[in-house]
């Protein structure tokens, strides 16, 4: 039986109701009074120069209150403080196609539209870059002047000593590795309200107010701060409940400051919601990888070095990237034991919406190479793919060559569970031609050990409030985005106070009440915000069991809280001796004679008679502990520990962190020889998390992941032509559907991290990485064609094995080629309608029939 | 455009409302009536989170006039609790995670409903048939297919349970 009576077990979101009931409140569901519709022009072209913007005649419009431009909000801002390279609205380019230009406020959504229609923007055509490796030799019309050669960032790592590892390897293997451009598509758009106040003094504007959707509050605050010019203590951000992220809200977005400035503009209330083709244009997503991936192995398999390069189109703008390349560097340690690393990564720009974090942030591409190169080795020198990662695992604690500190390590009982449920040993290499297995394994970050913002601040604080009602009112920063951070802080809350969980009420991402949090990204609420709140909990829990104490005539240490009450140690027994009608006598009885005494006055004075007591109802305990002490309070908050920051050399600051996800997975999968498809049967995966607070939570983290995976594997990707994107919506951008899902099998694994709250590690994204190998290693054991350019589509299949038949290979790996057949069914979006679009690649034969239209403004 | 009245029965409450004819019925429900259950997730009839129920039957309220409503009975996610409790089908969907961020949950509540309806014992392809034509992007879909499952199980409890009390 667990020691805990809250955590470990599997409940209800605490949002739950709500969000089944459709009472709860997503931004859009916001209004305001005199509320005003924002709507966005947007770039037709992927790199222009804005020689002139007329807004006269869309202002001229009845119903128009507000056309905003670039320099109304001329400040650069973005979410590295290395990559302030954004403006709200453009001010003098454009860098890709749907490029923010111009901003309408308006009484309606049509008037807005109409008035879109009327402003006048001259634009004067620049050379644009789409592929990575072609923009990587620009010499002139760079995306960015300050970044020669259209490089962001590029780092080059060494650590160990590669050559020497290379030399003493019995087999090199070596290969190209590509991983198309993915987004989030997250079923939420984006969208933003804003208002101003009018400030009782002055008289003017004043404080301003955003609802937002966004994974960071408090970086939103700041980059409003940035922009508006305002102080931040002026600025409230407020999050509602967001549907979904997965990193596409991890940063500020542009709706998010152009409807503040919209609002400033109009002087009243300003939303704005993008349209799902405007989400897609937002991007942020998982960057197009190439990786060249060089292992150098022994006869048993065990790694002696590695060298990796990757490239990486990261579209129009910095974003995340420098992080993004840097994870896909770091983060080849840490899983397994590697001696010998060389990285070369570069982040490259592109006249295309910019990259940014999507869910395994910077590892989920590289990590796709290096499984399926651990694949290729076993394959070739006739090894057991699960025993290859099984020689090579990390002897922990210890830290890798790279600097990562790993302690919890549940990799191994991993590898195991998978093995034995899906019966690898059995059946691996024995099923019916078309059929077969494949292993990957994957981890991820508990958060970042340091913080983006170069601060060494907390990164979580959680702030307690308990009053005479017996309620626990719980303040935290961190964000709810669906992965469940409130209904978390409330465990760990309840289980520290040992009270019911219906007793605590979370307060969450609201900059004006709740104390400032780093936001939801790279996996860190559960490992931070939780060591938060557990602080937090265990410094008011201090002044209930002080007091409760004296009451019961014992030391502090004799008094035990759980089962929402309080009790004396029976010394008599072991543990607590509590049987479970004692808990319900003791609940039924010092509830009851409480009831309606708390607000009247001390409870102690009418306590006093009764002479010392062996227990107490939460309320009573915590209204002994006010008359003692005040109102209850207690602060909590988390910086990681400096062993876990990791080394000192420049990039070094990214990857490290206070602990590590596992992951193992096994996929059964069979293909179509006639057709190129691939249907995935099953997924068995294993997920080390250190300690599962609430398993129905981790096991809806890890499903969700390794869908995605999936995702990612199978259909996912991003199609574009000339910088224009093919396919801007649901239908086109295909993710599987209910009938399309596999069964996934998902298996907790508990290593009780030292560290954790509880011993909790990440849950929610690192699962992803492993699910695309694995099903490309699957489709290598059903027909033997090694796949290495995802999604593993029909089209790179059969021709994958046309070329394993020995017939001509055609070329489908080059995204920009627009003579590549495609499955998708491209439309182009909005744009493409109504004639706006790029001039097409010359080759297209569509483009003879719209030669003429395409490009004019 | 010059604004006509209406008559809309939604969830089980006659309302006369005075709308554009080219309104469209998601927007109606969400700006003019407030009921932000309904979500807009795509621009081209997707994804199913403004899925509602037009005489029983499930469909998108994104691309549905108004006006071309009148006389059929609205139901809404509003609409499904039943008698001010979480229907079944809402507590399981909690219970067993079927909702993450919860944002198509909406439109799974209208379009479970419509299965459960129709078919009270579905099979597992059915139940996977039913679910793909509302797009979800946190869950994977597994655990709402043990959602609808246990919601289905509670019913036939719940059934037999007032069974023995009516006995």
């Amino acid at each position: 039986m667990s020691d805990f009576s809250v955590i470990g077990k599997s409940i209800a979101m605490v949002d739950a109701a709500g969000k089944t009931t459709g009472a709860g409140k997503y931004t859009d569901d916001f209004s305001l009074p005199g509320m005003l519709v924002g709507k966005i022009l947007h770039s037709p072209y992927p790199h222009a120069r804005i020689k002139r913007i007329d807004t006269s005649r869309a202002k001229a419009i009845d119903g128009v209150v507000a056309v905003v431009t670039g320099p109304d909000a001329p400040n650069p801002y973005g979410i590295l403080p290395v990559g302030h390279d954004e403006t709200a609205l453009a001010v003098e380019k454009v860098r890709y196609v749907g490029d923010h230009v111009a901003c309408v406020a308006a009484i309606s959504e049509q008037i807005a539209e109409e008035a879109l229609e009327l402003i006048d923007v001259e634009y004067e055509a620049l050379p644009a870059y789409f592929d990575p490796e072609e923009s990587m030799t620009a010499e002139t019309d760079l995306i960015h002047e300050n970044r020669p050669h259209n490089i962001e960032k590029d780092y080059h790592h060494v650590f160990g000593d590669p050559e020497k590892g290379f030399a003493e390897a019995d087999y090199v293997h070596e290969a190209r590795y590509i991983a198309n451009e993915v987004t989030h598509a997250a079923m939420e758009p984006h969208c933003t309200l804003a208002n101003f106040e009018l400030d009782p003094h002055t008289g003017q504007l004043g404080r301003l107010t955003v609802w937002s959707s966004t994974q960071v509050p408090y970086y939103l605050q700041h980059k409003l701060s940035l922009v508006l010019e305002m102080p931040m203590s002026q600025i409230r951000v407020i999050k509602p409940l967001v549907g979904g992220g997965f990193g596409g809200k991890s940063e500020i977005i542009p709706l998010e400051i152009i409807a503040a400035v919209a609002a400033r503009a109009a002087k009243a209330p300003v939303k704005i919601t993008y349209t799902r083709e405007e989400v897609f244009w937002a991007h942020r997503g998982r960057p197009r990888t190439i990786v060249d991936l060089k292992t150098g192995v022994k006869d048993d398999g065990r790694v002696t070095s590695v060298d990796c390069k990757v490239i990486q189109d990261g579209g129009a703008y910095c974003s995340y990237g420098v992080v993004t390349i840097l994870y896909s560097g770091a983060l080849l340690g840490a899983l397994y034991d590697i001696p010998n690393i060389r990285y070369d990564g570069y982040r490259v720009l592109t006249n295309k919406p910019a990259c940014g974090a999507m869910r395994g942030h910077g590892t989920v591409n590289v990590r796709f190479a290096f499984e399926s190169q651990m694949d290729e080795i076993a394959a070739k020198l006739d090894l057991d793919p699960a025993e290859v990662r099984r020689v090579n695992l990390l002897k922990p604690p210890t830290v890798t060559v790279n600097g990562l500190r790993v302690l919890s390590y549940g990799l191994p009982e991993c590898i195991d569970q998978v093995v034995t449920r899906s019966g690898w040993k059995e059946r691996k290499g024995k099923l019916p031609k078309g059929r077969g297995l494949g292993v990957a394994c994957s981890h991820y970050v508990s958060g970042a050990a340091n913080s983006i913002i170069r601060s060494d601040m907390p990164h979580s604080t959680v702030n307690i409030k308990i009053d005479r009602d017996g309620g626990v009112v719980v303040y935290t920063g961190a964000s709810e985005i669906g992965q469940g951070s409130d209904t978390m802080t409330a465990q760990v809350v309840a289980e520290v106070l040992g009270c019911d969980l219906s007793r605590v009420r979370v307060i969450a991402a609201d900059t004006d009440l709740t104390p400032i949090d780093l936001g939801s990204y790279s996996s860190r609420v559960t490992f931070m915000s939780g060591n938060a709140a557990m602080r937090a909990a265990e410094e008011v829990k201090r002044d209930i069991v002080s007091a409760a104490a004296k009451r019961m005539n014992c030391a502090p240490e004799d008094v035990i809280m759980r089962n929402d009450g309080v009790w004396k140690r029976n010394t008599t027994t072991s543990d607590i001796g509590l049987t479970p009608s004692d808990i319900q006598a003791g609940k039924d009885a010092a509830s009851g004679h409480v009831d309606g005494q708390i607000l009247r006055g001390s409870v102690l004075q009418t306590r006093k008679e009764e002479g010392p007591k062996e227990r107490m109802s939460f309320e009573e305990a915590v209204v002994s502990a006010i008359d003692f002490h005040g109102a209850l309070t207690g602060t909590g908050s988390y910086a990681p520990p400096i062993e876990a920051r990791g080394g000192k050399h420049k990039g070094g600051g990214v990857g490290p962190s206070p602990a590590y996800s596992y992951s193992a997975q096994v996929a059964e999968v069979s293909v179509d020889e006639d057709t190129g498809e691939v249907t995935v049967h099953k997924i068995w995966a294993a997920h080390d998390c250190g300690r599962a607070l609430n398993p129905v939570a981790v096991e809806g983290q890890v499903i969700g992941s390794v869908w995605m995976g999936l995702g990612q594997a199978l259909e996912e990707e991003m199609v574009w032509k000339d910088g224009l994107l093919m396919n801007p919506g649901l239908l086109e951008y295909r993710s599987p559907s209910a009938t399309e899902s596999p069964d996934i099998e998902c298996i907790i694994v508990e290593s009780i991290d030292p560290e954790g709250p509880f011993g909790a590690k990440e849950a929610g994204e690192g699962s992803l990485a492993a699910t695309i190998p694995a099903i490309s290693n699957a489709i290598y054991d059903a027909v033997g064609v090694r796949l290495r350019e995802a999604p593993f589509t029909p089209e790179r299949i059969l021709s994958a094995l046309r070329v394993k038949k020995g017939l001509k290979r055609i070329e489908m790996t080059e995204s920009v080629d627009p003579t590549a057949p495609t499955s998708f069914r491209e439309h182009g979006g909005s744009l493409w309608f109504r004639g706006k679009g790029p001039m097409r690649h010359l080759l297209d034969p569509s483009r003879q029939s719209t030669q003429g239209t395409g490009g004019e403004q | 455009m010059k604004k006509e009245l209406i008559e809309l029965r939604i969830n089980g409450r006659s309302r006369e409302l005075a709308v554009e004819p080219n309104k469209l019925l998601l927007d109606l429900l969400r700006q003019d009536l407030n009921l932000t259950g309904s979500k807009r997730g795509c621009d081209d009839s997707s994804c199913g989170s403004c899925t509602v129920q037009v005489d029983g039957v499930p469909m998108l309220s994104c691309t549905l006039l108004a006006a071309s409503c009148e006389g059929q009975e609205i139901t809404t996610v509003e609409g499904v609790a039943d008698r001010g409790s979480l229907a079944a089908l809402q507590k399981a969907y909690g219970d067993f995670g079927g909702s993450q961020c919860g944002f198509c949950t909406p439109g799974f509540m209208m379009t479970v409903r419509w299965l459960l309806a129709n078919n009270p014992e579905p099979t597992e392809s059915e139940i996977r048939e039913a679910l793909s034509s509302n797009l979800c992007r946190c869950t994977g879909y597994t655990q709402m297919y043990q959602a609808v499952r246990a919601a289905i199980d509670a019913e036939q409890t719940g059934m037999k349970q007032e069974l023995v009390e009516a006995k």
